[in-house]
């Protein structure tokens, strides 16, 4: 059996190089990794890629590692006027962006993790979305080609996890979380409360363990509480 | 030119909240959409849609009542009501983007006579700018009705024959609530429905680049009684 519990959130990311390609849940303050956010600032790793929603707020979510410039390159879909430090590296042409739609941003990971090279949608045909990228009219109407977003790492928050991993989410802090669960080649979650296996309902298990690689309680913030 | 007041953002509010029906689920995005669901036509249920997942939404919730794990769009804490169901950010784009909501309304910078609409950046502005949920829920709504102020705040017209600003999607608007008027894209472009209140139709083309097609009496816009 493979051990997927880690003692600690600093543990828990203690292999992540630099120059890795990370997705970040949350979304709107809740279901971020904050403490895994936290743990990786502290180990160090930089030239980091985010592929996430925003881009923090302050100093909080992902803030911290812009301001300690961790991150040399974001996918996002909407990084955020209050994520002042990558504002601030994104003035100083520091670091480079590719703004996604939202939804699309969710089907390319959606699509890494699935198996599929790829598919056409409306949304972005016609704006910047579809600049260098191939159109296709597909029943009559304008599409656009979009590839899909793997990563090497995700940094996922779910509320509970029995020991082999299935997860469960806690209202809207699901988000972006069992998205990128199924789309990285190592999927980290830290949760809020571990228990044992047999104990989360089968039909109510939103992220089946398959998709988990390492688990770990934190205990620390689990949301921003205030902008 | 016409002395009479502008709508405020809440009687624009006010009006597009006439466009709900009992039963539809809707998306309000950011900006005066955002004020509607204060105004919901007594005795019928609308579930709002929600692009982080939520099917369901109801009032922010009260000061010590607020669960930081139900946030809307806007990071605010909400409540849901009774019906409600969460799901994961891209089943919510599902909906938006499928055509599975029944109406969706969102604030613009521009909107052109062929529906064309422009509501993310404003060429020049500081920042990177942000793209958000806005062209998933613009190119597959079912109906989208965009809400804003007929002119910018220094008094550039919003209703454009073509958009200058970068688009969020083409052919997309079915109609436009300002705090002049309601207005229909049509094939021939612009269709004049109403005025506010103590407002002509030839004053309301004076703030306005596109042709506005009258055809007939304009009635002056009806605000929701609350």
């Amino acid at each position: 059996m493979k051990q997927k519990l880690c003692d600690t959130v600093d543990a828990a990311v203690a292999d992540v190089p630099s120059g890795a390609r990370i997705f970040f849940g949350g979304f709107g303050g809740a279901g971020f990794p904050n403490n895994l956010i936290q743990a990786l600032d502290r180990q160090g790793a930089s030239e980091l890629t985010a592929i996430t929603n925003n881009c923090g707020s302050g100093d909080g979510e992902l803030g911290i590692l812009f301001k300690h410039g961790r991150i040399r390159s974001v996918i996002a879909s909407f990084p955020g006027p209050h994520a002042r430090h990558f504002q601030d590296l994104y003035a100083a042409g520091k670091i480079a962006l590719e703004l996604v739609p939202q939804g699309i941003l969710c089907e390319r990971i959606r699509a890494a993790g699935a198996g599929i090279y790829g598919f056409y949608a409306a949304v972005g045909a016609g704006t910047p979305v579809a600049d260098g990228r191939e159109e296709r009219v597909i029943g009559g109407r304008r599409t656009v080609f979009y590839e899909p977003l793997a990563a090497e790492f995700a940094f996922i928050k779910a509320w509970k996890a029995d020991g082999l991993g299935n997860l469960i989410y806690r209202k809207t802090a699901r988000n972006f979380n069992p998205l990128m669960a199924v789309a990285a080649k190592t999927t980290i979650v830290e949760v809020e409360e571990i228990v044992s296996v047999g104990s989360l309902d089968p039909e109510a298990v939103v992220t089946p363990f398959v998709f988990v690689h390492r688990i770990v309680q934190a205990r620390g913030i689990h949301n921003v509480v205030k902008a | 030119m016409s002395s009479r007041p502008k709508l405020t953002r809440e009687q624009v509010a006010a009006r597009a909240a006439l466009e709900l029906r009992d039963g539809d689920c809707v998306n309000l995005g950011w900006g005066i959409p955002n004020l509607v669901s204060n105004f919901v036509p007594a005795g019928i249920t609308v579930y709002f849609h929600s692009e982080n997942g939520i099917l369901g939404m109801g009032p922010r919730a009260q000061a010590g009542e607020e669960d930081y794990d139900v946030v809307d769009a806007m990071k605010v804490p909400v409540t849901v009501i009774p019906g409600a169901s969460f799901f994961d950010q891209g089943t919510a784009h599902l909906m938006s983007r499928g055509g599975h909501l029944d109406l969706s309304m969102l604030g613009g910078l521009q909107v052109a006579e062929n529906g064309d609409f422009a509501n993310w950046k404003i060429p020049g502005a500081k920042g990177s700018g942000g793209i958000g949920g806005a062209m998933d829920i613009a190119t597959g709504a079912r109906r989208l009705i965009v809400c804003m102020e007929h002119e910018t705040k220094e008094g550039a017209p919003k209703l454009v024959r073509r958009c200058t600003y970068p688009l969020t999607a083409l052919a997309c608007v079915k109609r436009v609530i300002t705090d002049l008027s309601v207005v229909d894209v049509t094939p021939d472009g612009f269709l004049l429905r109403e005025v506010a209140p103590g407002w002509i139709p030839q004053e309301v083309q004076q703030h306005t680049e596109a042709r506005l097609i009258v055809r007939g009496e304009v009635p002056e816009i009806k605000l929701a009684s609350r």
